[in-house]
């Protein structure tokens, strides 16, 4: 090995900084899945009915199913009997009096950056804090209120909204999707709910953030965004989890809902901790993310920086039904040491017109494994729809592993699927080229990692472009030597 | 300027040596050619110098201004004013030619206390580097010599070498892949930028070259050394006679 790819191996190696636990009393309850434990966890939610049926239904469903093998990653298979569906710290404040958070809570949001205190916010940025399995806080839902838009958790929504959660919960993935929608759709413990009504465009950039601290407790979180005709919303969720030995398991379910007109971007940071150089302990996070554009004109646009997790089985999708509907999916996931995603993205085009983009970068390094799985559909009504997919990779060293596996099928002739691939590596050469020009070694790398990764985060909103790069500095570059 | 002595180097980790005793000294205000067949070690000589990671001095040292740079990393090199314009420059997407030169100027600024230029005045002095070899300034806006043609490549090493304005340059066969005007302009440039105050060397097949930069010093390598130094003369020489010639005669 060369001595740049020792410096770049080292680099890659920088410690995870927020893999700290935070000391909170847990409220108890008891480990393992049946029908009884849902039947506690709804009870103690003090949810009606009909939610409680919606999660038996899915519990059913889920235990017909098998857990899912096609992908490329290998892993333990979690033990559903060993963990726990329900986390909540002891004394959880009312939602709405800062003053009631546990100060140890309020502290770790603090040292994560997120400063739970409207004045100490980003300004224009709500936050909804998400802890092991409930929320924790969330901010300028005043502000909000005045513009008519609904932001709080979905459990609070449960209650203060249930004809529209009754209405969209499941509508967009089904809890017999796959098998960790059927377990999210039985056990969701918490998530945001959000509601823009028509002709409004969302005051501020509305954001979650979720942490895991529990390590026994899976996270389950459940998120649903609808977008009412004419209306627009930005939202963006992080995510971060202490350093255990153990893997623990994170299975959200996100559906957005885009009527006629309406347009909603989802971003996300996700920075689970992703398990040390030997793979051992880190986050799985096996999420299914959908949204529909249910009306004409409507846009549906997921970002997303993946840098964190053991393992990530993830694949934002969007299926545009109405005419004339656009989606679009960038990303880039970062892999290193061995973790291994398989991420990727599904359009499905149903209506008329539709016009669907994919900007997918992967970088790899260390022994780490990372692949690209797209699939774009074009239906016999779709006619005159487009997609574009540029999919590109990145291999850091020799050990890693890059892989691509585009599905497309298109039933009409009137509509055209393009697709690119590339795979580089970074190359001695270029680190050599720039560094004679007197350019250091660290900032080298750091130029050619930003200028792959720039055409997708160019479109992450301004507040977090700034701690996108911060990220991706801190997972690969850190300091030499 | 710059000292070699008796410089030996083998790729790191292997055995084969490409270098096999160098010795070379270069003055201020000189150009030097360097002519050598195919596979004689010019292009080695040119990033050991520079201090390319690929390769492991063995023996002998390298002086910069009396400073023994042989160890030093290539950054470091690059800020005591060394620059190498490649014979196969390297394509860099993401990164544009401006960035790169930014970032590069202000480093070596930096490195040497000297003022740091903000992006609009680096904008001006980049503008007013263009005229030297007839750069369009388009090309300052792309990624560094990405999908730029074999001549643009080396039309674009040259006019990093005016922006930068290194003390030492070596340019490693700059002339091959440029047409007949390109290298005109591109010599003319090279003259432009040449002043008593930095060296020049130059690794070229070609005497045509010459006729353009005039050498005071001449060095023909062969197989890891310098075997002949001169003139002008040695160069017409050598594209009269060959290096048949020349190493049976030294034989
Ligand atoms: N990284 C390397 N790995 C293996 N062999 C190498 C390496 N670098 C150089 N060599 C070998 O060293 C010798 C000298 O190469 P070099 O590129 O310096 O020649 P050159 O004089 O510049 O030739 P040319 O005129 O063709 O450009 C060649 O035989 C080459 O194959
Ligand atoms: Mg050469």
């Amino acid at each position: 090995m060369s001595e740049e790819t020792k410096a770049l191996e080292s680099m890659i190696g920088e410690e995870y900084k927020y893999g700290f636990t935070t000391d909170v009393e847990y409220e108890d309850f008891p480990k393992g899945i049946s029908e009884n434990i849902i039947r506690e966890l709804s009870s103690r939610k003090d949810e009606p009915e009909w939610m409680l049926e919606f999660r038996l239904k899915s519990y059913n469903a889920w235990l017909e199913m098998k857990e899912p093998e096609w992908f490329n990653a290998t892993y333990t298979k979690p033990d559903f009997e060993n963990l726990l569906y329900y986390s909540a710290p002891k004394n959880k404040p009312k939602l709405d009096s800062l003053d009631d958070v546990d100060p140890n809570i309020k502290e770790t949001y603090d040292k994560l950056g997120i400063p739970l205190e409207e004045q100490k916010m980003l300004a224009g940025v709500a936050v909804d804090a998400i802890f092991d399995s409930v929320s924790i806080f969330t901010s300028f839902k005043e502000k909000l209120a005045e513009a008519g838009v609904i932001f709080c958790s979905i459990s609070e929504a449960i209650k203060e909204h249930p004809d529209l959660v009754k209405k969209y919960i499941g509508s967009v993935i089904p809890a017999r999707d796959n098998y960790y929608a059927a377990l999210n759709s039985a056990v969701f413990s918490d998530g945001s709910f959000c509601y823009i009504p028509k002709n409004t465009v969302c005051p501020m950039e509305l954001s979650t953030y979720f942490r895991i601290n529990n390590m026994e407790s899976g996270q389950f979180e459940r998120t649903l965004i609808i977008a009412e005709e004419g209306a627009s919303v930005s939202y963006l969720e992080g995510c971060t989890a202490p350093m255990y030995d153990e893997n623990q398991l994170h299975a959200a379910v996100v559906e957005l809902v885009a009527m006629d007109h309406a347009d909603i971007k989802y971003s996300t940071i996700q920075n689970w901790y992703s398990g040390d150089e030997n793979g051992k302990g880190g986050i799985y996070n096996f999420v299914t993310k959908r949204g529909i554009c249910k009306g004409d004109h409507s846009k549906i646009s997921w970002t997303q920086l993946e840098t964190g997790s053991a393992v990530t089985l993830k694949y934002p999708s969007v299926i545009l039904q109405g005419d004339h509907s656009i989606g679009e999916f960038y990303s880039v996931a970062v892999t290193t040491k061995k973790q291994q995603a398989d991420t990727g993205t599904k359009m499905i085009h149903l209506g008329k017109n539709t016009r669907s983009t994919i900007i997918s970068k992967g970088i790899s390094a260390g022994d780490s494994n990372n692949s690209y799985r797209g699939e774009v559909k074009i239906g016999k009504k779709a006619i005159g729809s487009k997609n574009y997919s540029v999919c590109d990779s990145m291999l850091i060293g020799q050990t890693c592993g890059a892989h691509t596996f585009p599905y497309i099928s298109s039933e009409n002739a009137s509509s055209s699927v393009e697709h690119e691939a590339t795979t580089s590596r970074v190359g001695e050469e270029q680190i050599f080229y720039l560094m004679q020009r007197g350019i250091s070694e660290q900032d080298a790398i750091s130029m050619i990692i930003n200028g792959f990764v720039k055409d997708v985060l160019k479109e992450l909103p301004l507040e977090f472009a700034v701690e996108a790069n911060k990220l991706l500095d801190i997972k690969l570059e850190g300091s030499v030597g | 300027m710059l000292e070699i002595r008796n410089l030996h180097a083998v790729v790191e980790g292997e055995e084969l040596k490409i270098l096999k005793g160098v010795n070379l000294t270069v003055n201020k205000g000189e150009i030097h050619a360097i002519m050598g067949p195919n596979g004689s070690g010019k292009s080695t000589l040119s990033k050991v110098v520079s201090g390319h990671p690929e390769y492991e001095v063995t023996e002998g040292t390298i002086l910069f201004d009396g400073k023994d740079i042989t160890e030093m990393d290539a950054d470091e090199r690059a800020h005591l004013g060394l620059f190498l314009a490649f014979q196969y420059p390297v394509e860099v997407p993401g990164i544009t030619n401006k960035t790169l030169l930014r970032e590069a100027y202000n480093t070596i600024a930096r490195a040497n206390e000297r003022e740091e230029l903000d992006p609009l005045e680096f904008e001006d002095y980049l503008v007013s580097k263009l005229d030297i070899i007839d750069m369009k300034d388009e090309f300052l806006n792309r990624s560094i010599n990405t999908g730029f043609s074999g001549g643009e490549k080396k039309k674009n090493e040259i006019f990093q070498m005016a922006v930068l304005n290194p003390r030492l340059s070596f340019l490693d066969e700059t002339d091959s892949g440029l047409d007949i005007d390109a290298l005109k302009v591109v010599s003319g440039g090279v003259n432009k930028i040449s002043s008593p105050e930095n060296a020049i060397v130059m690794i070229t097949h070609y005497q045509r070259l010459l006729n353009y930069i005039k050498p005071d010093f001449v060095h023909v390598m062969m197989n890891g050394k310098i075997v002949k130094s001169g003139d002008i003369s040695l160069a017409e020489e050598l594209e009269a006679n060959g290096y048949d010639h020349m190493q049976k005669e030294l034989a």
